[in-house]
């Protein structure tokens, strides 16, 4: 054969476990730390690095992207003088109410339609409708029923959000598998003991899905209302900054926005986590 | 509860029971005019081709189905629904996944008014009866097929039936662990006393397991066979009374 007379074995040293024995400390400690850090966030720090590079070496104009430490001084200072401080507060309370109210209600009746079929027939179109209609685009009737002030704010984040749970929930609860039902029955469990130890648990994963998602949504509806109609909050801060062109402040706000969304995420994977300890893989 | 006492429960008799579903329209009958008596403490397999009505039989002692026509006497009393007396084993271990083994051993004594820690330490017991103690914390999604209908049987047992209804219990499971299973069911039936309703269609199993195996008609209305089991337990697959009885089985089936 052809092949028969190529050396197969490897050059002297040459192994991939050999690397590993070798390594020292300092080696498998970057090995064990810094290879999941790079791929994780690795492209993350590349893409800061290219801004702040760019943005210092004139590489893009620095009065419309400045250089991120300047981004990072301004946030600080409105921070620490207290100048964002008032605006965390109210956007924060703007987006925590509607987005309570909407958990308040869209859970309970999420579950409570998931369970009734022609209850939830009779809803789904209008729902569906309801869903893909833009709450930004009835934002100018909420005004008009609501007034200008904070409860048409909150109730056009109310009202975004409410779908995702909703419609998450109703799925979550429709999912659960009958057989898991049955199976209570034969034990006697009465509707609401199944309700509570079967259909309940089975759908949290379910509503998790949609809280995160309406946690998303919360925070986009939030700065669309402050930019419309605002003169206090994070999203008014941005459009604000802009138009005095206090454009580092704006990226400040900018990226105040995008770590509340990541500490919203992050809080409610940890709710989900911590209930759903059996879906996760084991540890 | 005394032995005496015991010794006559479990008993099971099915009078005149008719069940009909509705095919596209059509009504299309599962099981006709059903006469049968099950003896405390007896283990009656029950084989059929397809079709033969064999799981809708079950499904309406465990008061899953309701009969369209005839009753179901259970100790001489007819019973409509689930009852705590009967208590079903299905293909699927049907596990909550949300909840540890113990857990879910635990669920049936929970949902019928034990308390919480009372129904735990009930369920430890049967945690170690089918030989999962390491594995008592344990979520569903972490157990292996024949792990997980180990804790479906655990489940059932804990809530001590009087009657054990078992669908197909050991069919989704892979011929190795069959086996196995079949002798910890053999050796459970001997320990626990409870009338047993297996619906199989693996013969040797029902042949390895049963007291009386009942063979459901093809044709609606057709005459049911009964075969009993005399071999001696626990029995010998290779033995040839228990070949014998394999052969007479498949000729019934006219597969020999």
């Amino acid at each position: 054969m052809a092949y028969d007379n190529i050396d197969l074995s490897l050059a002297p040293g040459f192994s991939p476990s050999n690397r590993v024995v070798s390594g020292t400390a300092i080696g498998a400690r970057l090995r064990d730390f810094l290879l999941p850090f790079l791929t994780r966030y690795g492209l993350v720090t590349g893409f800061l690095l290219l801004w702040q590079v760019s943005a210092t070496r004139g590489w893009v104009n620095p009065a419309v992207f400045p250089p991120l430490d300047v981004i990072v001084v301004a946030l600080w200072d409105s921070l620490a003088s207290g100048a964002l401080l008032d605006d965390i507060a109210i956007s924060l309370q703007r987006a925590g109410i509607a987005f309570f109210a909407a958990v308040m209600l869209g859970i309970p009746l999420g579950l409570f339609m998931g369970q009734i079929k022609t209850v939830e027939q009779a809803l789904d179109p209008l729902l569906q409708f309801f869903r893909q209609t833009s709450a930004l685009a009835l934002y100018p009737i909420f005004i008009l029923l609501l007034g200008l002030g904070e409860t048409s704010k909150v109730f056009v984040i109310f009202w975004a959000t409410l779908f995702p749970i909703l419609l998450a929930t109703i799925g979550g609860v429709k999912e659960v598998d009958r057989k898991l039902i049955e199976m209570a029955r034969t034990y006697g469990a009465s509707r609401l003991t199944v309700f509570r130890r079967v259909i309940l648990p089975a759908s949290v994963p379910a509503i998790f899905v949609g809280l995160r998602l309406s946690a998303t949504t919360a925070l986009l509806l939030l700065i669309a209302a402050e930019m419309i109609g605002a003169n206090k909050g994070i999203g008014f801060q941005v459009m604000n900054a802009q138009y005095n062109f206090q454009i580092p402040l704006m990226f400040a706000a900018i990226l105040l926005l995008a770590l509340i969304g990541l500490a919203a995420n992050a809080i409610l994977l940890a709710l989900q986590r911590r209930l759903c300890r059996w879906s996760q893989p084991a540890p | 509860m005394s032995h005496a006492q015991q010794s006559v429960r479990g008993e099971v008799a099915i009078r005149h029971l008719s069940k009909s579903f509705t095919l596209n329209g059509e009504p299309l009958p599962v099981l006709r005019d059903v006469n049968l008596n099950i003896r405390s403490g007896e283990s009656l397999a029950i084989v059929g081709a397809s079709g033969s009505g064999k799981t809708t039989l079950l499904r309406v002692l465990a008061g899953l189905e309701a009969a369209d026509a005839g009753e179901v006497l259970i100790d001489g009393k007819a019973v409509h629904g689930v009852g705590a007396e009967r208590a079903v084993i299905f293909q699927e271990p049907r596990l909550l996944p949300w909840l540890t083994v113990l857990d879910n051993i635990a669920f049936g004594l929970e949902t019928r008014g034990t308390s919480r820690d009372e129904a735990r330490a009930h369920a430890r017991r049967y945690v170690k009866l089918v030989g999962l103690q390491q594995f008592e914390n344990a979520y569903p999604r972490q157990l292996s097929g024949g792990m997980a209908q180990r804790v479906g049987i655990a489940r059932a047992l804990a809530v001590q039936p009087e009657i054990l209804l078992l669908d197909e219990p050991l069919g989704a499971l892979d011929a190795m662990t069959k086996i196995g299973m079949q002798q910890e069911l053999a050796r459970i039936w001997r320990d626990e006393e409870v009338t047993t309703i297996l619906v199989t269609h693996d013969l040797e199993e029902a042949i390895y397991l049963a007291d009386r195996i009942l063979i459901l008609p093809r044709e609606k209305g057709g005459e049911s066979k009964f075969i009993d089991i005399d071999l001696q337990r626990p029995r010998d697959r290779s033995a040839p009374e228990f070949v014998r009885l394999r052969e007479e089985l498949l000729r019934i089936f006219g597969l020999h």
